[in-house]
Order: structure tokens, then sequence, then C-alpha cells
């Protein structure tokens, strides 16, 4: 055992290979720049990663199962308008409930289309972007949210208040990734997000009802969509009805760089968390050492097709693919 | 041998009888609904309908190919707008604006060009690293985009040629320029598919990788070319539309891959590969621009076209698998 080979270096690197990166990004960054690894840095790095983190949690349930959902970015939108428009009409406290409620049912709608039944997850998904982004809409009717009375509530807790120091988004999302982590790997649901994307035909001989964990991993994804939803509006509190948009793509790639295969059955919460970091700790770096925010889009290309291609190569023993 | 034919043939005619049927609705909703005295099925509404499909219908078209071949493709619309710059930007190079009108070729060259390397590079990629096209063309989303606004930073980029404008509004036969061009596409395409060894092999992959391995054929080299030819159509695409237009932002062109998408699979085909028209994929792109038209004539907000479209979308997946089941007594999930 004690012996570690060339190749099992080799294997490591590959397998681990996203975290080694992330330390060596950090080390990199630290050196050319000081104030990189400075508390409130990092809480500021941390803080505005947070919608695209909570996001990427509930993605990751839907990954695992072997689906996907491009729907999270319109959905996003979706209960910002939602929430920040009944929170004028209603107040806060009702605002906020109304608006879980709404965007889990999307998600229920999603899940009942993908889970029982049973159509493409791609597709599916394709299709309520775009008709979630058009119920927005007419929601608002096109015309940008605003809370009239910003000084007046306490709804921007959220977004933007702090306990013990620690911004609330940051809070949040720690909680959230804790007990996400925790029905993922340590509860008989996690066991069969898991089988159902490892093998669905063996999950369901094994008397595991498929349809009804997708179902569930869907619901899960909603509801993280709503907390982001949240976050969103009240670090705001107003906003465009186009706020989401894109982000269904950032935050698949956060779940991959996290190393979830797209074809299901592998990922965990954790690693979901360190590919979020990524995204956001590269995207400070290259402006704290005075590149253009839009380099970091290039970096993160290279940086997911290395990640995906290690992680391949380790399972094949090769780097290049045997296609002829 | 007779019911598989009617229902063949039901399901490539499916998306043309929608057609019909929306220009039914809309011609007829149109009389009691429209705040124009303009019938819908104007000759003139008709003509700028498929001018307007253009830029989105090329994509798709190639988009058909990619997917026919088990494969899909995100980045096409960065591709597009990175093909726009270098087009615009082109034309004010110092050592290309000595040749005068000549500069339009050389731009349209150096668009082309630009859209088949960066088509190459992701083939090349999916070809030699073996992962799934999807992540490669994710990240390529991310990093073209990049490189959009790598050239101009968040300034738009903007060069109008009169002689070029003057060419993207012609009228040739009374069809406009970029209905030529969607036009002359999809007949290549379709050529490409149905009648050369390239399109037969390209079936046979997205149908089965592994037998398509047994049966000989060089699986990589054909997703290369694929590759190429959508990274080619994006660039083409962007020539057509900015021709006229003369200005790209960096932001251009998002959300065209999954426009395209859509568009290909309401013509039917499907995202495992191995099946799929390119004439249908015409006939989605066709649906999707009437339906965007119909309901802002019949008076609808436009926000609702997203709406629709999306249900149209999941209904069209719904009807098609139930259609296609396999056998009543399949495993139950």
């Amino acid at each position: 055992m004690a012996e570690m080979t060339k190749r099992d270096v080799g294997q490591f690197l590959a397998r681990q290979g996203i975290l080694v990166a992330f330390v060596i990004f950090i080390i990199g960054f630290t050196l050319a720049n000081q104030r990189f690894l400075a508390v409130d840095n990092v809480l500021g790095v941390i803080r505005s990663s947070a919608i695209l983190g909570v996001m990427a949690l509930g993605v990751t349930f839907v990954v695992i199962s072997g689906n996907l959902d491009l729907s999270v970015g319109s959905m996003m939108s979706f209960s910002t308008i939602v929430v920040l428009d009944l929170h004028d009409k209603i107040g806060p406290s009702l605002a906020i409930p109304a608006m879980f409620a709404m965007t889990m049912c999307l998600g229920a709608l999603i899940g009942f289309l993908v889970g029982y039944l049973k159509l493409n997850s791609l597709i599916v998904t394709l299709g309520m972007l775009s008709a979630i982004h058009g119920l927005t809409l007419t929601y608002s009717g096109g015309k940008n949210m605003d809370i009239a009375d910003k000084e007046g509530t306490w709804f921007s807790l959220f977004g933007q208040g702090s306990a013990l120091g620690i911004p609330v988004p940051i809070l949040m999302f720690a909680l959230l990734a804790a007990l996400l982590s925790l029905l993922l790997a340590k509860t008989a649901f996690g066991r069969k997000v898991y089988a159902v994307g490892g093998n669905g035909v063996a999950a369901t001989f094994s008397g595991i009802r498929r349809a009804r964990v997708v179902f569930l991993t869907y619901v899960i994804s909603s509801f993280c969509v709503a907390c982001a939803g949240l976050l969103q509006a009240s670090r705001s509190m107003g906003s465009q009805n186009t706020v989401g948009q894109g982000l269904e793509l950032e935050v698949l790639a956060a779940v991959i760089l996290g190393g979830a295969s797209l074809l299901g059955g592998s990922g965990t919460v954790f690693k979901t968390v360190i590919g979020v970091l990524i995204l956001g700790f590269i995207q400070n770096g290259l402006l704290l050492v005075g590149l253009e925010f839009y380099v970091q889009y290039v970096v993160t290309w290279v940086i997911i097709i290395l990640a995906v291609w290690l992680d391949i190569a380790a399972n094949r023993g090769r780097l290049w693919s045997p296609i002829a | 041998m007779n019911t598989l034919n009617t229902n063949d043939l039901l399901k490539q005619g499916a998306i043309w009888g929608f057609i019909v049927l929306e220009l039914v609705f809309f011609t007829v909703a149109g009389k009691y609904l429209s705040l124009s005295q303009n019938a819908f099925m104007d000759l003139d509404n008709m003509l700028l309908l498929f001018k307007q499909s253009a830029p989105i219908g090329i994509i798709a078209l190639g988009m058909t190919v990619i997917m026919i071949n088990g494969n899909i493709d995100l980045s096409v619309g960065a591709i597009f707008a990175l093909c726009a710059v270098v087009l615009l930007d082109s034309m004010s190079w110092p050592f290309l604006t000595g040749l005068g009108d000549w500069v339009i070729p050389v731009s349209w060259g150096l668009a082309l060009l630009t859209g088949v390397v960066l088509g190459a590079i992701n083939g090349l990629i999916v070809w030699k690293t073996g992962v799934d096209a999807f992540i490669v063309t994710l990240g390529a989303m991310l990093g073209y985009r990049g490189l959009v606004f790598m050239f101009n930073g968040e300034q738009p980029t903007s060069h109008l040629n009169w002689t070029l404008v003057d060419f993207a509004e012609a009228q040739f036969l009374g069809l406009h320029t970029a209905t030529w061009f969607l036009l002359g596409v999809a007949v290549a395409l379709w050529l490409l598919m149905t009648r050369t060894v390239h399109g037969r092999n390209a079936y046979a992959i997205g149908d089965n990788r592994e037998a398509a391995v047994n049966a000989g054929i060089r699986v990589g080299p054909h997703m290369m070319i694929n590759f190429m030819i959508i990274g080619f159509l994006a660039g083409l695409s962007a020539v057509v539309f900015y021709s006229e237009s003369g200005s790209v932002n960096p932001n251009d062109g998002s959300l065209y891959e999954l426009w395209a998408i859509t568009a290909v699979v309401l013509g039917g085909t499907k995202l495992t590969g191995g099946s799929g028209s390119i004439i249908s994929t015409l006939g989605g792109v066709l649906a999707i621009q009437l339906l965007r038209k119909g309901l802002g004539h019949i008076g609808a907000d436009t926000e609702t076209v997203n709406l629709v479209i999306g249900s149209i979308l999941i209904a069209v997946l719904f009807l098609d698998r139930q259609l296609n089941r396999k056998a009543k007594g399949e495993l139950r999930t």
C-alpha cells in the first residue's frame, strides 16, 4: 500500500485534478496580488458566487439522476420578478412563501413531464426555458420590477444583511449546501438518486420508483432556484425580466467542473461547491491581476474541457480517445 | 408495409400540416382580431417571413446535420457573433481598405474561414479527447464569447458598406438575398445528407456508433467535418445578417443555439441521432417564424410567443413519443 507508483500519482492527479488546479490557481493569484486571499475579498467572492452556487446545488441532484435542467435561468428570473411584485402587493412575509410555492409548481411540472411522462429532459427544459421566460414577461408586462419603498422594509435582509460578520447569502449557501449534502450522501433518497442515474433499468428492477425520484430532483432544483431568486431580488431590490438569462449554462458548467458526469450517477454536492468556487475565484483573480472580465470566459472554457478530459482519461487509462 | 408508409408520411408531413394549420388560423383569426387592414397571407408578408427566418434557419439546418450525427453544438451563437465581428472589423483593416469594394469578398472569406476554424477546433476536441460534444461546445460557448469581447471590449463593432447593404436588400426573382442563401443551404445540405457517402455515414454514426466503428467507418473525421460545416454555416448566417445591419454587439447571437435546437426538434429530428431530415428542419424554422409573425398579427403580446413556442415544443415531444411507442409492454418505470 505504501508504495505509490508513477501511475498511481497520475491517477490521483487525474481524479483530484480539479482540486489540484484550484490550489495552484489560488497560490498563483495570491503571489500575483496580495489582496487575493484577504478576508474581505474571499467573502466578497463567495458572496457573489452564492446565487449561482445555490442554483448549482439543485442542478447537481438533477444531473446525478441522469437528466439536465436548462430552465433554471429563466425560472430564477421568474421567481425574482414574482417576489418583487408581490412584495409591494401583499407584503414580504406573504410574498416569499407565495413565490416559493409558484416556483416549485413549475419545478413539479417539469418533474412530472420528465419523471412520470418520461420525456427527454433536455428538450423539456429547453421548452420550459422559453415558456417560463414568456410567463415572466406576461406576468410583468415586460416592465422592470422595483420595490417602491426600499428603506422601509426588512426584505433587503437576505441579499444585503449579515450575521456574525458573515453576509447572509454566504450563510444561506453554506446551510443549503450542508443540508443537501446530507440529503444526498446520508439518506435512502440520496442513494436512490445515484441508482437512478447510474442505471435506470437496474434501479427499476430493484424496486426504486424512478419516476418519483426524478420528480423530486426537479422539485429540489426549483426550491434552490427560488432561494436564488430570493437572494437576487433582495440584493438588488429591483430587477429586469432577463436577470437569470444565460445562467443555466453557467450553472451547468459549474456542476460539470465539479466532476458530475452528464451521463448521471456521479457527482457530489461538495464537488459542485468546489466547481462554483473555482469559477468565482478565477473570475475574481483575473480581475485583480488587471484583466478584463471576459478573459474568464476563455479560461473557463479551457478548464472545463481539461477537467472533463482528465476525468475521462483516468477512467479509460489512456489520454487520447480510441475513436478512429 | 402500407401502414408503415402512412405512419412515416404522418411523421414527415406533420410539420407541414402544422404550418398549414397556422396559416389558416392566423388568416381567420386575423380577420377579426387584427388591427391592421392587411391580410396575413399577403405576398410581401410571406417574403419577409422567409427573409427573417434566414439567420436562425441557416444555423438550424447545420444543427440538423450535427444532431443526425448524434452530437449537439451549443457554441453556434458565439461563433455567429465572432464571425460577425471579423466580418465588420476586417473591412476597416488598413491593408484591406485599399481594395475598394473588393474588400467585401475578402471580408466574407475571412468571416467564413473563422467559422470553419472555430468549428474545426470543436470537432477536433470531440474527436481526439472523447469528451461529449455537449460539454465541449458548452465550454466553447463561453470561450468563443470571451474572444468576441476581446476584439473590441464591450463596444459594438460597426462598419456600414453601402454596396453590401444594397446587395443584402436586393431581390432576385422576387426573393430577398437572405432567402436565396437559406434555400441554397437547404438544397446543398439535403444533397449532402441524402446523396453522398458522408451523409450516409453521418446517419450511421448517429444511429449506432459502435456498429459504425465495426463497419469500418472512421467516426472521428466525419464528426469533425460536420462541426466544420456548422461553423461555416454560423459564419454564413452572420455574413447574411450583418451585411445588412452593419453593427454587431458583443452579446449578439446568445441563445441562438437554443432557438436553432428548438427548430430542429420541431422538425422531428431526434436528439439521440440517426434520424432526421433537412427539409423538415426548414419546416420547423418556418413554423416558428410564422408563429412569431402570426401572434403579432392578431395582436397578441410578443411576450406570449415564448410561452407558446415552449409549450408546443413539449407537446410535440409528447405526441412524438406516443406515436413512436416501441411496444405496449414497455418497462413500466
